[in-house]
């Protein structure tokens, strides 16, 4: 099956286009593993996922990755330093119980680090805040406050001023809506932020 | 769920055990040992290029009938459901081999074999075998049937340790290694349930230091012992789904009857145990479990350093005699030593049977995973791969 490149996740896309080909890649929170199969498939990566929801896993094997049954928080301390050219988080560092600590040892054990995350300040949760005082709820940040999976609700400008304080040096990024790449106001009208990081 | 289904009904059909007889073996110990035999049975055919053969291991009181059926026989092997055409080890892809161990009493050389020194049963005068041992004369059976290179080794519980410690001292003969509900080496309570059992053997009367073979035998012993290892088999809520505390119907006259489902199912099985095994078998086979560790003292993760084998551990997560944290240490050996490893907890409630049990999720993962090993295998036609 001959998928095209436009039907791919503008993430997907995104976070292929920061990675170098051949390289090894740590991704975690891979979920169901289409990002590594990408990966695979258009950059000869190695790969290696870490995922907690075994039915997620099931779907990784059967596209023929390697994946860890675990959490991200206590699976990482576990390799050394720099054994992979990147550690990808993609949609997972919200939701993530002790954020700090993972970057750290993301940072530690990936030469790079690659996070994509739902921008909280994107204009439409804004809106939705200021006028309807409601907890916002957009494509990007699809849950109701009683179900969703994300602990943490960051603004691109705030990680930014994260990496400023914790000197973590940004390398690439990218933000992104629905289809397109947003070059202006990206905090303000960008739905997700994708950083390509290293310490 | 998995929608994927696997037919667990086509099968291998009529097989037949085999036996290979090799001089002797040397023994981790330093001994020599022989005449060694060993009963093994394959499924499937053998390609060309002899690189689809898988070899299965199997648990303590398992035998080389692992799939389909003897002839007049109704009872599958023990491992059917995943031995069979489509199946995970699909035989119509693999070629798939099953042997007795070493030590063990259904074909292969063990206590109770006739010590051809004093045509007698060797009894306590067998040799005191490892985990090792198995699997070197494995090793042996392997070259006997011309194969440099397995696709693949598999196995549960102590099936598992003797996965690990073809990963140790082989990983040049194979491609990918699949220990499931198993631990690099015994906690004190997996040893301490095995000793029980021991004791419970060499307590009975007419177990007379292992010298029986004239009966009568040490069936109570043996039976007790296999009752203990049924309880660690399952779960709490496993016993309780199957037995709850339903009582046995007919009121019989002594006090201490089996009163229980659950007390008349252990009894049944303990009953049924002695009928197909052998009490020192028993003693040798769980003393070579709890010796063996695949670290050999070291740390695990420098052994398999550089190793290309690719790792499937599964584990379970109400296994309680061999917890997930035992696979979990596998794990980090692996991703220590840069090994390419898939791990998976399979959500089930059985206990540890749930490695004999569990055929759809594990299936599902062994069949993908041998299929991403073989076909890498094929491509790239790299013995080294």
């Amino acid at each position: 099956m001959i998928t095209e490149r436009k039907d791919i996740q503008l993430d997907h896309r995104v976070i292929s286009d920061l990675i170098e080909s051949k390289s090894t890649v740590l991704d975690l929170g891979c979920g169901s593993g289409d990002l590594l199969h990408l990966l695979i498939k258009e950059k000869k990566i190695r790969g290696q996922g870490i995922e907690i929801d075994d039915q997620a896993i099931y779907k990784c094997v059967a596209k023929g990755l390697n994946v860890f049954h675990g959490d991200i928080d206590s699976g990482l301390a576990e390799f050394s330093d720099k054994s992979f050219d990147y550690v990808v988080l993609n949609q997972s560092m919200q939701q993530i119980l002790h954020v700090d600590k993972v970057l750290t040892d993301a940072l530690r054990v990936g030469k790079k680090v690659i996070v994509g995350f739902p921008n909280f300040a994107y204009y439409k949760s804004r809106l939705q805040m200021f006028f309807q005082g409601r907890s916002p709820v957009t494509a990007s940040l699809p849950y109701q406050w009683y179900e969703t999976p994300n602990l943490h609700f960051l603004s691109i400008s705030d990680f930014k001023e994260y990496c400023r304080k914790k000197k973590i040096n940004i390398q690439r990024s990218v933000c992104i809506g629905q289809k397109y790449k947003v070059l202006w106001l990206p905090n303000l009208f960008a739905q997700v932020g994708i950083f390509l990081i290293l310490k | 769920m998995i929608k994927e289904k696997i037919n667990q009904d086509s099968s291998v059909g009529v097989v037949k055990t085999q036996s290979f007889t090799f001089e002797s073996l040397k023994l981790e110990s330093g001994e020599k040992f022989g005449p060694v035999t060993l009963a093994y049975e394959t499924y499937g055919t053998l390609n060309q290029e002899k690189s689809n053969a898988i070899l299965i291991v199997h648990a303590l009181s398992g035998d080389a009938h692992a799939a389909g059926v003897h002839e007049h026989e109704d009872n599958a092997g023990w491992w059917d459901a995943f031995i069979g055409p489509g199946k995970a080890m699909d035989t119509e892809k693999y070629f798939v081999i099953c042997s007795n161990i070493l030590g063990g009493c259904k074909g292969s050389t063990g206590p109770a074999s006739i010590n051809p020194k004093t045509s007698k049963p060797y009894a306590l005068d067998f040799p005191l075998v490892t985990v090792g041992d198995i699997v070197n004369a494995q090793k042996r059976l392997i070259d006997h049937l011309g194969i440099e290179k397995l696709l693949a080794v598999v196995g549960g519980s102590m099936g598992g340790q003797q996965v690990l410690s073809w990963l140790v001292n082989y990983s040049h003969n194979l491609c990918a290694a699949v220990p499931i509900a198993t631990t690099i080496k015994h906690s004190p309570q997996q040893i301490a349930f095995n000793e029980v059992g021991r004791q419970s053997i060499m307590a009975d009367t007419h177990w007379k230091s292992g010298n029986y073979y004239d009966g009568p035998f040490p069936l109570k012993g043996l039976a007790v012992a296999r009752m203990i290892g049924h309880i660690t088999y399952m779960s709490d809520s496993s016993m309780a789904d199957k037995f709850g505390r339903q009582k046995k119907g007919s009121a019989e006259p002594f006090k201490f009857t089996a009163d229980f489902e659950v007390e008349g199912y252990l009894r049944y099985r303990g009953d049924n145990f002695v009928k197909r095994f052998d009490a020192n078998s028993y003693l040798y086979i769980t003393k070579a479990m709890d010796n063996f560790d695949a670290s050999g003292g070291r740390r695990f993760e420098d052994i398999l350093q550089g190793t290309k084998v690719k790792v499937l551990v599964i584990s379970f997560k109400s296994d309680w005699l061999y917890p997930a944290y035992q696979s979990k240490e596998i794990v980090k050996a692996c991703k220590l030593a840069g090994v390419e490893t898939t791990y998976c907890e399979i959500d089930s409630t059985y206990g540890h049977d749930a490695f004999l049990l569990e055929v759809e999720e594990e299936s599902h993962l062994i069949k993908h995973f041998l299929k991403k090993v073989f076909y890498a295998y094929e491509v790239t036609g790299d013995y080294g791969a």
